[in-house]
């Protein structure tokens, strides 16, 4: 394995962080030494092996669809970092 | 006599016979904590007018006869669960002033039983971590020796038991986080089957890992931690509708009958020589009380670390992409662009651990690697969990070590990120199977650091666990020890 700087870039784009180059170079090693750890699974044949998506085996948890009682406005906006009392407010987008 | 030192059960009985009141307990409790706290540093936030509140409804309650199962029982509580109107960090910046609008199932569960929550303790940002150093307040210490780390993610919970800044606590477990700091610092701590324990308002690190569990001082305070927290909520719709048993009535059985499994591949190279040697001593101690030791093998282990952090960092790099700067948490305001402003205000918000995770887990979930990393780690982790299966045709238990090496010291090993993850091999793969595990106190290092032993069963067995962790409690009888010079 060899993973680049580029590629580090690239990821933390898609999970939107800023990185500064030294940050990039320094993750690009400590990436590429769990990945060629991990790289050991390698070693075992899956073939035929089911992945597991859940620990215990529930099937889907079906509930009446009632309405119930939800947070009042004021109370989920109350952490919102910027906020008009009726919306969240971000920066200009178009 | 101080009352901070003494346990749930033994309080209950006084506060019932109104022979302490719940404040004088909770103003006893407080007055531990304000002379440990600097030394131990478990707490982020302490609530100390909102706890003698509490208490003073739970002595109206004890004095009608009305008081729940916890009832005047000052608790602290890991900063990861929701405690509506109570400050919850998750030991990250970008959550430093999110004061939840609800309480997690778990902590309403707790105030119905009449439990008082003290405030919310340390642990690593979002429980990634084994040492709580990555906590962004600050780390807790072991209260053992403050030069140490207190082990983690449940860290603050761990260190404000075992030095009397609580009765008990509540803690989360991912990979390990409520079992290994529970053996660093010598107090009993339980990991519940996946779906026992409801997850509803515990903020999500790994979904299909985590599970809410008891840190407490004995095996009896855990059992009655779990008769109050156990069973289904339909908000969590992977928690189990499965019966719960009380805990407490099951623990004084012998163990005739019970086969305990020694898992030869939990005996692993570089496992510390003090740390075997005591747990070996446990398992014979299960057999003084009756139990009969098979050996048996669990051939995936030593891959459960790779499909570990595989899995973790995929679910958590989703899981943590709800931290926008938008509903709430930190938000970078000097950004002119949505864009930037996502970037920079979790780039900001979140430490480097976090940094980290969310990079593995987005680049194992990337396009051209899904197959590679997360599929093939799904699969593998199938293997672990059949591993379990068949073991358990031939004995009821496994005992086993709970981590290698006893705590070591704080920044030790702060720049080798992959050697502490390896640290947490004995206890990923409970996670990845779903069965339960606890981890109670079998000896001390000779340099005075506690030691604990690993007991699992399959899924629901928690009982099981508990009678065998209470025989070895009774046996060797250390668990009145504390710290000196604290």
């Amino acid at each position: 394995m060899k993973i680049t700087p580029e590629e580090i870039s690239h990821v933390a784009n898609l999970a939107r962080l800023h990185m500064s180059q030294e940050e990039v170079e320094a993750m690009a090693h400590q990436l590429d030494d769990i990945l060629t750890y991990v790289a050991k699974l390698n070693e075992l044949d899956t073939e035929s092996v089911t992945p597991t998506t859940h620990a215990i085996s529930i099937t889907n948890a079906f509930r009446e669809d009632e309405v119930q009682p939800s947070l009042p406005r004021d109370k989920a906006l109350a952490n919102g970092p910027q906020q008009n009392g009726e919306t969240f407010v971000v920066p200009r987008v178009i | 006599m101080s009352l901070f030192t003494l346990t749930i059960h033994e309080l209950r009985e006084m506060l019932a016979r109104r022979q302490v009141s719940a404040v004088e307990l909770t103003s006893d409790v407080l007055q531990r904590i304000e002379k440990v706290e600097d030394r131990v540093k478990a707490y982020i936030t302490l609530d100390p007018e909102s706890a003698l509140k509490q208490a003073e409804t739970a002595d109206k309650e004890l004095k009608e006869g009305t008081g729940g199962a916890l009832c005047g029982i000052p608790l602290s509580i890991k900063d990861v669960l929701c405690t509506d109107g109570m400050r919850t960090t998750c030991g990250s910046r970008i959550l430093e002033n999110f004061v939840p609008p609800y309480d997690a199932t778990s902590i309403a569960k707790l105030k119905e039983a009449g439990a008082v929550l003290l405030g919310k303790v340390a642990m690593d940002e979002f429980a990634m971590g084994s040492t709580s150093e990555n906590c962004a307040f600050g780390p807790p210490r072991n209260p053992w020796n403050t030069e140490y780390i207190c082990g983690g993610s449940s860290g603050g919970s761990a260190a404000s038991v075992a030095a009397d800044a609580c009765i008990a606590s509540l803690g989360t477990d991912t990979g390990g986080s409520i079992r290994q700091p529970a053996s660093h610092c010598g107090v009993v701590g339980l990991k519940p089957t996946y779906g026992r324990v409801s997850r509803y308002g515990l903020v999500a690190f790994a979904s299909s890992l985590d599970q809410v569990g008891p840190l407490t001082k004995d095996v009896t305070d855990c059992a009655l931690m779990m008769n109050v927290i156990s069973g289904y909520d339909a908000k969590d719709s992977t928690s189990v509708g499965q019966e719960v048993p009380d805990y407490r009535s099951t623990l004084t059985e012998g163990l005739h009958g019970m086969k305990v499994g020694i898992p030869r591949e939990y005996f692993i190279k570089g496992l510390d020589p003090e740390v075997e040697k005591a747990v070996q001593h446990g398992i014979a101690i299960l057999s003084e009380a009756g139990a009969e030791t098979v050996e048996v093998s669990l051939p995936h282990t030593d891959y459960c670390v790779a499909v570990y952090y595989i899995v973790a960092p995929a679910e958590a790099s989703s899981n943590l992409a709800r931290y926008d700067g938008v509903r709430y948490g930190f938000r970078d305001k000097s950004s002119d662009t949505l864009l930037d402003m996502y970037k920079n205000s979790r780039s900001l918000g979140f430490g480097d651990e976090v940094k980290r995770r969310i990079i593995i887990g987005t680049y194992a979930l990337s396009s051209g690697y899904y197959d590679a990393y997360y599929k093939k780690a799904s699969k593998v982790r199938t293997l672990i969990t059949e591993d379990f299966k068949k073991a358990f045709e031939s004995c009821d238990v496994l005992a086993s070590p709970v981590t290698p090496t006893p705590a070591w010291k704080l920044a030790e090993k702060i720049d080798d990120p992959l050697s502490v993850y390896l640290s947490d091999i004995l206890t990923i793969s409970a996670n990845l199977a779903g069965i339960p595990s606890i981890s109670v106190p079998c000896g001390f290092s000779s340099g005075g650091l506690p030691i604990g032993l690993q007991i699992q069963s399959s899924h629901f067995q928690e009982a099981k666990l508990l009678q065998a962790g209470y025989n070895l409690e009774q046996r060797l009888n250390i668990s009145h020890l504390r710290p000196k010079n604290l």
